[in-house]
């Protein structure tokens, strides 16, 4: 050992530079020329991309509306035992002051919208209140905005404004698993008929977990005639799965909206060919059954590529020996087939649920009521319901779970072998 | 993988039911596509086949909707067909025409983008010194697997807030940004088969390494680099959630204008501009074979 180190430091290059320390100089240029070349896309994804999200879902930790508005309320809730309903003095005239200012600089909707999510009907309280607050200029504060509307002597609102106060919270995440707080603060289940996001995440899972089996029955068949067929008829059938993959995702929806719809192309057969009569036609889009078909069809290219690729390199001879030596074509095929292309059926299936739980557009168009999915959630709390920070928080959810699964992929298959066409 | 004569009869009966079973898969995939086409023809305004159409008849079939691209939202739809008056109204007005433009502009920026970044970023990913490959790798592929609602809502905020919301720019920074992990895919796969020694020996033989970038490495990874800015252009040319997010009504793109069709109005125009767009892929996809072939030549793997 000692020898050898020896003799490797002791080669002097003809400059009179030990070999070694060359040959680590040369090394190290060809590490930062690899970087260099690297970093131009590296920091665009960094700046555009990384950045932007990890921005967007810190919001779930973030309501500083409340707080803003409301700031003399928020002070004294800050430092407030947080039991009952406060009695008449500084809380009152800070709330009465802080509804005048909010009309003034017409903020009220923002706070009134914020505790609106939490507390339905607390939007009219406030405006109705901050339109009658400016009548109200001397003690008793208390007693006159419970003569203006009654819903402030109440120790749910007053719990529900001390959550509310503060500009960093967890309650989207609380919200975000169907949870609430009761009127002692604690943390509870939401009751029965407004529990929807984890049955929501639930449903994203598991119609992905339909998708991915659905997909890997139709693919797995499909790829192994693919990897025996002669290469010309291969490539001509391969087109056919190619062609799919490289068609507009609006597209196929249309045509599956085409296909599927109750005067459609597959109810219109089955009716013709007197399988079902005229009155039974299907309810089959618009609903998880439609979601369902339209996705698999979708992703179904993703399962067959990645097979593809891995079945084409099982040797043929394997099955014939595992023939010749007495299996029959069963197990054959079974225990010497199929372990083999495992990498395959990992790789296709990962892809797939991965692409499947996060999808958007499909279930949006197809999906009907029961069959939107989390990110449909996502959008709609992003574009209508504009309660940002619990879309983040639904968001950092499903990402999390995207992200498990990506590390996973990438140790069981590895991005570097992720292939298209 | 023929049927020996001596196959017995639950074995034929496997082959013919196999092969049945592989031929249903491949009308699942390939029907719906050519389904389209026919309905796009529709003389009703229906998304379904006509007692007429089913006979055959001619006057059930017309390019009502092919006229329709080019004349919704027309200021003067009056006007004599195909006359220069009717071109230039169509052009500048009819709403498809207006996302067209769009679809093709973005995607032509987003695609040189994401195919320069990507080449590059590529290049340095196959050299075998390359530091932290694999977390690099995950970090650049990781557009195609996180949901795209969640990449859009993080656009959506951050664009708004350095005054890139709405414009052409937001949306073309958006497509490169899912553009890219395809290039870097199809690129470093062509990389993987490319012989290095090639280099040496231009470097040997006293080329400097801008004449070995272009003579050397880039005609050989061209078919790969091509491939890859093709399925940027159609990643892009296909996006619709960031659109939806980021862009505002001037920038609607193809994809957007048939979502609000499918969601709002539906009409046979839609069923009319996906032929269309079944035509461009077909093309794409022709081009991409042709590409993959021709790489594969070039660099040994398959006969000619």
């Amino acid at each position: 050992m000692v020898d050898t180190a020896h003799s490797a430091a002791g080669v002097i290059a003809d400059d009179g530079v030990p070999l070694k320390v060359k040959l680590a100089r040369a090394t190290r240029r060809q590490k930062i020329r690899a970087l260099l070349l690297v970093t131009p896309l590296a920091l665009f994804i960094v700046l555009s991309f990384v950045w932007p999200i990890t921005v967007m879902l810190l919001r779930s930790f973030d309501s500083p509306e409340f707080g803003r508005v409301m700031h003399r309320t928020s002070a004294f809730l800050e430092n407030w035992d947080g039991t009952g309903v406060p009695p008449e003095g500084p809380a009152w005239k800070a709330l009465v002051e802080d509804l005048v200012q909010a009309r003034e600089d017409q903020t009220i909707g923002k706070a009134a919208t914020v505790v609106n999510f939490e507390m339905p009907a607390a939007r009219s309280l406030f405006t109705k209140s901050a339109r009658h607050a400016k009548n109200i200029t001397a003690p008793p504060y208390k007693d006159q905005l419970i003569a203006v509307d009654d819903g402030w002597n109440s120790p749910e609102l007053w719990g529900l404004m001390k959550r509310l106060a503060p500009a960093f919270t967890m309650r989207f995440y609380v919200n975000a698993i169907d949870r609430t707080y009761d009127k002692n603060g604690d943390i509870v289940q939401q009751p029965e008929n407004r529990r929807i996001y984890l049955p929501l995440f639930w449903r994203t899972f598991v119609m992905s977990g339909t998708v991915m089996l659905c997909c890997l029955f139709l693919g797995y068949p499909v790829a192994y005639l693919l990897s025996v067929l002669p290469l010309r008829t291969s490539n001509l059938l391969m087109i056919m799965v190619l062609l799919p993959f490289w068609t507009s995702l609006l597209v196929r929806t249309t045509a599956w909206i085409a296909m599927l719809q109750r005067e459609g192309v597959i109810n219109s057969l089955l009716v013709w060919a007197h399988i079902i009569s005229e009155k039974e036609r299907m309810q089959l889009i618009f609903n998880s059954t439609g979601t369902t078909i339209a996705m698999t069809h979708i992703l179904l290219p993703f399962m067959i590529l990645p097979l593809y690729s891995v079945m084409k390199t099982v040797p043929p001879s394997y099955m014939r020996a595992a023939r010749s030596l007495g299996a029959n074509q069963f197990t054959a095929f079974t225990r010497v087939y199929m372990p083999q292309t495992i990498p395959g059926v990992g790789a296709g299936s990962l892809l797939v649920f991965i692409l499947a739980i996060g999808y958007y557009i499909t279930p949006a168009l197809v999906g009907g009521e029961t069959g939107i999915l989390i990110s449909n959630m996502i959008a709609y709390h992003m574009q209508k319901s504009l309660n940002w920070s619990l879309a983040a928080a639904l968001g950092t959810i499903l990402l999390a779970g995207v992200m498990l699964l990506y590390w996973l992929y990438n140790r069981i298959v590895g991005v570097d072998n992720m292939k298209l066409g | 993988m023929g049927l020996p004569p001596y196959a017995a009869t639950w074995e034929r009966i496997w082959y013919y039911g196999f092969r049945f079973f592989c031929a249903l898969v491949f009308l699942f995939l390939i029907a719906p596509i050519l389904i389209i086409i026919p309905l796009s023809f529709n003389a009703d305004p229906y998304f379904t086949f006509t007692k007429g159409m089913l006979a055959f008849k001619p006057s059930a079939y017309s390019f009502r909707w092919y006229l329709d691209i080019f004349q919704n939202g027309m200021v003067n739809p009056g006007l004599p067909k195909f006359s220069w008056a009717w071109l230039a109204d169509s052009w500048q007005n009819a709403q498809w025409i207006h996302a067209t433009k769009n679809s093709w502009f973005i995607a032509i920026c987003a695609t040189i983008l994401s195919a320069s970044l990507g080449t590059l970023a590529a290049l340095g990913l196959s050299q075998s010194q390359m530091p932290a490959r694999n977390f690099f790798m995950s970090l650049l592929i990781s557009p195609m697997i996180v949901p795209l609602v969640i990449t859009a809502a993080g656009m959506f905020f951050f664009f708004s807030n350095v005054g890139l919301s709405g414009t052409y720019l937001g949306i073309i920074l958006a497509h490169t940004v899912l553009g890219t992990p395809f290039v870097v895919i199809t690129v470093t796969a062509t990389l993987i088969g490319f012989d290095r020694s090639l280099i040496r020996a231009g470097q040997m033989l006293g080329a400097p390494a801008h004449t070995v970038f272009l003579k050397i490495i880039m005609p050989l990874i061209l078919p790969g680099v091509i491939s890859g800015a093709l399925f940027a252009f159609i990643t892009s040319f296909d996006e619709v959630v960031a659109v939806i997010f980021l862009a505002n009504y001037d920038q609607r793109t193809i994809p957007r204008q048939m979502w609000a069709g499918i969601r709002e109005q539906i009409s046979p125009t839609i069923l009319a501009v996906a032929t269309i767009l079944i035509v461009i892929s077909i093309m794409l996809l022709t081009m991409v074979e042709l590409l993959r072939r021709r790489s594969e030549r070039l660099r040994g793997l398959s006969p000619a």
